[in-house]
């Protein structure tokens, strides 16, 4: 999927990468589309064709607290042929037609026809619990798109916030501390998002006060926080694991109604207060940056500083309460980390996310519910390659758990290529 | 959209009269000036004091004796001098040597290799944080970010080990051979992030992360895969490499500083020139201080964008080379832990200077094998190191706020130091 054109990169000095009207360049939809034939081509030859006859896979869609559903049985061999053909017929009209509009949508669509194949493949002489794999994707979904939207707070104001891993290491640790140690979860959770707000403070304090590089910043403030999480975890919380480290955690709160939708109901309404949480966020930043006035002061300060100043908006005030903010987002992504998942902290828990989180923003094109469709197609891959380990298809799991990490990139240079972050993201604002 | 670094608009650097006197006036006015060299001291002399506070508000014993502060004040403070001069104590004994070991050397003629233990093992964690940083540092100057050092340490180390043990031949030619596998192998991983970057945009950030994580798993599938795993061995363990491709010792057997060194200084030399004297290191500094003036004069900012990458990709792979081949002999899971991202860091102090990164790594290994033996000594976490790393590269990277903490005068003027290109560059 090499789709890179002379176009796209000549317009990154102007404003959108293609035409009006048109998104995704054409060399880009032609690359989409062949990879979908590639896909559907291989699916034919090598999990079609390949299954045995008469082998079925069975999904199962019943989980509580959903009215029953019984599961439903597939033979592998016609549905990965058909389902292969479906994908790479939507790949020639791809490649051939070069749609307008829609192309990501319908590559999306190709996407998963392909991936449905590839389960029933993957399942096959066995269960696959098609609910909790779902339900897991939003799981491991939920902290990179709290971290998107801190980025996206952040360098919609036009500071690049690369310390989101930093917030949430912090953010995690303080969380579980605090909780542990005085039996409310809601404190844990307020202790999490000021440690985050903290970091946020530093790296605006430094960024916008002394101008330092925002990246630098971003990145020292991850290993401090790094360091100081490792050191207090060794010599605060072990010697006294049972006060200090040994928070409760919140649980899944089933929405009445919605939860026993089957399949559905179980996925999205039987969650526990952080993904609700990340719902509701993502639809706030997304209204309050598009659609108010605070927004729109919020994006001209991140493209163009000196306009905004001029028409009166205090450039360095913005950037503060948004780096804070989104410091604070972070946070609470940080906490989802041990309160909202399995309790205790443990050194380096977070395992790289916080950067991923910031892939996810990048793909997301610096918007919310684009953030949200990369968070979701990583939690997608990490909770897949959980359940493909327990399958045993006979990939060795160092392998199945680079998928995410490869999908990343595949993803950031096949389909995203050169992107347009905030005019004035990571540029220093002097006053004057 | 090219984010050219805001020049302050209206700060020409106010020339100052040279001072004349006496000889201790005119360096007090130097320091005072608050330049590179007294910035990064304050830095340090900053990184110190907040260490000691987290060690005095971490353990108990002195926080014990805080809580009796109305009652006995001396013990407080004395508690925590005893403490924190314990462990920083034990962070010089440990990284450069011990006065009693010095003076039993000096009366009885004996003990010089333990006196010289410390220092020989700071030069060897100094080794591959000169290599790595220096190749970081190249991207910086050229503007772009690799943080992909963990992955590119690691596929240089792979390389190596590959070579190591499946190559038979006298030192004279396994051992280079090896050198240019490790240079090798980090160089294909950093042509990867390059190549994505020229031909399709993909960020250099996202991509070496992304590449680190793929590294870790493809190493730690690999130990456990014939031909690398260790016969009969179950854990992920690889082969040991024969001593026909190590680096051998610079001064005796009991001492494992090695040649590893030679080759990081050699590198920082050449570095050095490279940027300074080359046409290509020319082109590489245009682009990254104004790649539309770079583009302008006709310079392929792609181009360059993957040389950049492979080149110092190449040099961290010779990091991951050195640790292997100096003093490891066999690879192991996460190999490497975090000196890609130290690298990052040591860059930063050294200000994209081989010669700083030089001292910049000297500094950080000090510390880190100093904390080593104060772990071992008096039980503080070595990740007490990280946090006084972390703080010096804060204060080194906002010289302004040193300035104003110790109320220097401001030699630069408002200088903004700006090392990174946001997103679009």
């Amino acid at each position: 999927m090499t789709a890179g054109t002379e176009e796209s990169t000549v317009s990154t000095v102007a404003i959108p990468a293609a035409p009006e009207g048109r998104l995704v360049s054409i060399a880009r939809l032609r690359g989409m589309g062949v990879f979908l034939i590639a896909i559907g081509l291989i699916g034919i030859f090598g999990m079609g064709l390949g299954a045995k006859h008469g082998v079925k896979a069975v999904f199962l869609l019943a989980s509580q607290p959903a009215t029953n559903v019984s599961p439903i049985t597939m033979p592998v061999r016609p549905w990965c042929i058909v389902m292969s053909i479906l994908c790479a017929l939507v790949g020639v009209y791809l490649a051939a037609r070069t749609p307008r509009r829609g192309g990501y949508l319908i590559f999306g669509v190709g996407v998963i026809i392909f991936m449905w194949a590839f389960l029933v493949w993957a399942a096959r002489g066995g269960e696959l619990s098609f609910v909790q794999l779902l339900a897991g994707t939003l799981v491991s979904a939920t902290p990179l798109v709290y971290g998107a939207l801190s980025g996206v707070m952040c360098e919609r104001s036009g500071v690049v916030n690369i310390a989101i891993e930093g917030q949430f290491l912090a953010g995690a640790f303080l969380a579980a501390m605090i909780d542990s140690a005085s039996h409310h979860l809601w404190l844990g959770v307020l202790a999490g998002a000021a440690s985050g707000a903290l970091f946020g403070a530093i790296l605006a304090f430094l960024s916008l006060r002394y101008g330092a590089d925002q990246i630098i910043v971003g990145v020292v403030i991850v290993a401090f926080c790094t360091g100081l999480t490792n050191y207090l975890t060794e010599q605060v919380l072990t010697p006294d694991q049972a006060t200090l480290n040994s928070p409760s955690t919140f649980s899944p709160i089933a929405i009445p109604l919605l939860s026993k939708i089957p399949v559905i109901g179980p996925v999205l309404f039987n969650q526990n207060i952080f993904v609700y949480g990340a719902a509701i966020l993502l639809v706030v930043v997304h209204v309050a940056l598009f659609y108010t006035k605070w927004g729109l002061r919020v994006r001209s300060v991140g493209e163009h500083p000196q306009a905004a100043a001029t028409v009166g908006i205090h450039v360095l005030n913005v950037r503060y309460r948004n780096v804070i903010l989104g410091g604070v987002i972070a946070g609470l992504g940080g906490a989802s980390f041990t309160i909202g998942s399995i309790g205790e902290f443990s050194s380096d828990m977070t395992a790289g996310l916080g950067y991923v989180a910031l892939a996810a923003m990048i793909f997301g094109r610096w918007r919310p519910f684009g953030a949200l469709s990369a968070a979701l197609l990583f939690g997608f891959a990490v909770s897949l390659q959980s359940f493909l380990a327990v399958l045993n298809v006979g990939i060795p799991s160092p392998i199945l758990s680079m998928a995410p990490y490869v999908i990343t990139i595949a993803v950031v240079s096949g389909l995203v290529g050169r992107v347009r972050p905030p005019a004035a993201d990571g540029v220093p604002y002097v006053v004057g | 959209m090219t984010a050219i670094p805001a020049e302050p608009a209206a700060a020409p650097a106010t020339e100052q009269p040279e001072p004349s006197g006496p000889w201790w006036k005119r360096s007090a006015h130097w320091l005072a000036e608050g330049n590179v060299a007294v910035v990064t001291f304050l830095a340090v002399v900053c990184g110190l004091v907040f260490g000691a506070i987290l060690i005095i508000v971490t353990t108990t014993s002195t926080l014990h004796a805080w809580g009796h502060l109305g009652s006995n004040p001396k013990h407080a403070f004395g508690a925590s001098l005893t403490t924190v001069g314990h462990a920083y104590g034990d962070l010089f004994t440990g990284s450069i040597f011990s006065p009693s070991d010095l003076t039993h050397a000096l009366r009885t003629g004996h003990g010089w290799v333990t006196l010289f233990t410390p220092l020989s093992e700071t030069l060897v964690s100094a080794t591959p944080l000169i290599l790595a940083g220096t190749g970081v540092a190249l991207g910086f100057s050229t503007g772009v970010f690799n943080i992909g050092g963990q992955g590119q340490y690691i596929a240089g180390a792979l390389c190596a080990t590959y070579v190591g043990f499946g190559v038979h031949a006298p030192l004279a030619i396994h051992m280079p051979l090896v050198i240019l596998a490790g240079a090798a192998g980090g160089a294909v991983a950093g042509f990867i992030p390059g190549f994505l970057k020229a031909r399709t945009g993909a960020h250099e950030v996202i991509v070496t992360i992304m590449l680190n994580y793929i590294f870790l798993d493809l190493l730690s599938y690999l130990l456990t895969t014939r031909p690398l795993q260790q016969p009969g061995q179950s854990n992920s363990i690889s082969q040991t490499i024969p001593s026909s491709a190590t680096l051998p010792h610079l001064f005796g057997s009991n001492l494992r500083v090695n040649a590893g060194l030679i080759v990081a200084l050699l590198v920082a030399a050449g570095a050095s020139w490279f940027m300074r004297r080359s046409t290509l290191g020319f082109t590489f500094r245009v682009i990254g201080s104004n790649p539309t003036a770079g583009r302008t004069a006709g310079m392929d900012s792609r181009r360059a964008t993957i040389l950049v990458l492979t080149i110092s990709g190449a040099l961290v792979g010779l990091a991951g080379m050195s640790t292997l081949a100096g003093t490891d002999f066999f690879l192991s899971t996460n190999y490497g832990g975090s000196t890609g991202f130290n690298a990052i860091t040591v860059a930063l102090l050294g200000r994209n200077k081989p010669s700083g990164v030089v001292l910049g790594s000297l500094l950080f290994a000090a510390l880190d094998t100093g904390g080593r033996y104060m772990q071992a000594a008096t039980g503080i976490p070595i990740d007490l190191t990280t946090v006084i790393q972390a703080v010096i590269v804060f204060m080194v990277a906002t010289p302004a706020l040193i300035r104003e903490i110790f109320r220097l005068r401001d030699a630069g003027a408002g200088k903004i130091l700006l090392f990174t290109k946001g997103w679009a560059g």
